[in-house]
């Protein structure tokens, strides 16, 4: 046998004394630490607010999925379903009502999204604070990996589809333009067009681990149910974004323009 | 066998650690890992050298104390214990890491050995029932269904050795606290503090600078005794029950 490295700092030399240090090591007892008792300050209850104000947005997501396909029908027929959103409910409501009290609860649900995910990342960091030399990955997914980092690029993507296709304020249609040819000048930009599919992906993927993270917090997955809750994050995360990409895909082939 | 190990040498709590190179040859397959360490500090003594501390004791799968991060995997290859992990599952030549648990929860003592008090507190806020003293009741008196008492007991394999907190991205010890919290709460005789200990016990996991969980799995995979993620589900479904119960946390 023989030694690399140099010795390790503090050692004693000392003939015997490494003998009796072995019998010497105690454990000192740390002092207890004093748990927060604030309904909020439960990392469970923090997955939960991220679980319910996710699931707002999904349901949110599939709508907008949906309302997006109206492309296929022709520009009047998505420029009417903007404007059947616009004017819901009038006379008997002002205009954009409906889209107002969607707006509100998704703000709150991203707002929530976004502290839960900042708090429980900033747990995580205090909980390991030596990292290891060598860590390997025993079954974790590509997806549970780039959820946090998944879901900056995915915010940032929201701000600039906001700005895009709501403000109008980065579109060459402007402000002034029909929401169906502003859709068609933004996906006939191809560096937004990329910006837009690996945004979607991301999507996809933070769906992917999303979905089966939010039922295991509600409590609601068991050793029966598990894979099956996997397969149908999967399918329906797969077939979430299909519906979105087939949109930018139809106007670079011509289909739509 | 010859191998060359990188262990983490550190004096103690407040001196900053290493990783340590060490040659070692005729390393029999059929030793388990811990009696390969055995091995290397005899010759470290006999080298007047400070030989490697780690945790052990039954050595037999079955305590709890052993635990490595064995080549960036708790307990090593196998999905077991350290100590009943053998040299055979290793090739000639190989070079292992060897590190401790690596937590906020678990600061390191000296070189593997990590003080894991913090389990015994979580466990001290509510992984307990109240049970009258006296005779132990008859047996068949209270009846458990088979569905529940098979739960209980898959929860009570849990040995407490912390690789769930080693092997988590998040450092979270919420598969050790869902399984301590599930084999009470699954048997009639831990319904009455039900709701207060599943409170008490997360907040005390939160409070000991463990992480929070994210539903990754690698707890679960590395587990020796292989507790499934459904025993958080079950910790989650739980916590959210005893909130909407209207149970307070308390300290």
């Amino acid at each position: 046998m023989r030694r690399v490295t140099p010795r390790s700092p503090g050692y004693h030399l000392g003939s015997g004394h490494t003998l009796f240090s072995v019998a010497t090591v105690t454990t000192q007892q740390a002092p207890p630490r004093a748990p927060k008792t604030g309904r909020f300050s439960s990392s469970v209850v923090k997955k939960a607010v991220m679980a319910v104000s996710g699931i707002i947005m999904v349901l949110f997501l599939i709508a907008h999925m949906i309302g997006n396909l109206h492309v296929f029908q022709g520009a009047e027929s998505f420029n009417d379903y903007s404007e059947w959103l616009r004017s819901f409910g009038e006379p008997a409501f002002p205009p954009r009502t409906l889209l107002t009290a969607i707006e509100v609860v998704l703000t709150i649900s991203v707002l929530a999204h976004m502290w839960a995910a900042y708090s429980l990342w900033a747990q995580a960091r205090r909980a390991r604070p030596v990292a290891y030399v060598s860590k390997k990955r025993v079954q974790q997914s590509f997806a549970s990996r780039t959820l946090r980092w998944g879901g900056t690029i995915i915010l940032l993507f929201i701000i600039w589809h906001i700005l895009d296709m709501t403000f109008g304020a980065v579109n060459p249609e402007g402000t002034d333009s029909s929401p169906y040819d502003r859709l068609v000048a933004s996906f006939e930009n191809i560096p937004i067009t990329l910006f837009y599919v690996v945004a979607l992906i991301l999507l996809g993927l933070h769906l992917r681990h999303g979905i089966w993270s939010a039922t295991q917090t509600l409590g609601q997955t068991t050793k029966r149910r598990e894979r099956s809750v996997n397969a149908i994050a999967i399918v329906f995360s797969t077939l979430l974004i299909a519906g979105y990409l087939v949109v930018p895909a139809a106007v670079a082939f011509g289909l739509v323009d | 066998m010859n191998l060359t190990l990188k262990v983490w040498r550190q004096v103690n709590p407040a001196v900053k650690g290493k990783m340590v190179s060490y040659h070692l040859t005729d390393v029999s397959p059929d030793m388990s890992f811990l009696e390969m360490l055995d091995v290397l500090n005899e010759q470290l003594i006999l080298d007047d050298d400070d030989p490697i501390a780690f945790d052990h004791d039954c050595r037999e799968g079955i305590c709890g104390s052993c635990g490595l991060m064995i080549n960036g995997i708790a307990h090593g290859p196998e999905q077991t214990t350290t100590c009943q992990l053998h040299m055979r599952s290793f090739s000639d030549g190989d070079v292992i890491d060897i590190e401790p648990w690596r937590s906020g929860g678990f600061p390191v003592v000296k070189d593997l050995v990590v003080d894991r008090s913090a389990f015994d507190r979580i466990i001290a806020v509510g992984g307990f029932i109240t049970a009258p003293t006296g005779t132990a009741p008859e047996a068949h008196a209270v009846a458990v269904p088979k569905q529940d008492s098979d739960a209980a007991f898959d929860a009570a394999t849990c040995i407490g050795c912390g690789a769930c907190v080693a092997a988590c991205p998040n450092g979270s010890a919420m598969l050790f606290t869902a399984a301590k919290v599930s084999h009470l709460g699954l048997m009639p005789q831990g319904q009455p503090e039900r709701d207060a200990r599943v409170l008490k016990m997360v907040a005390q996991q939160d409070a000991e600078d463990f992480g929070g969980c994210t539903n990754i799995g690698e707890c679960s995979a590395v587990c020796p005794k292989g507790i499934s993620m459904e025993t958080i589900s079950r910790l989650n479904h739980d916590l959210l029950g005893a909130l909407r119960a209207g149970a307070v946390p308390t300290s």
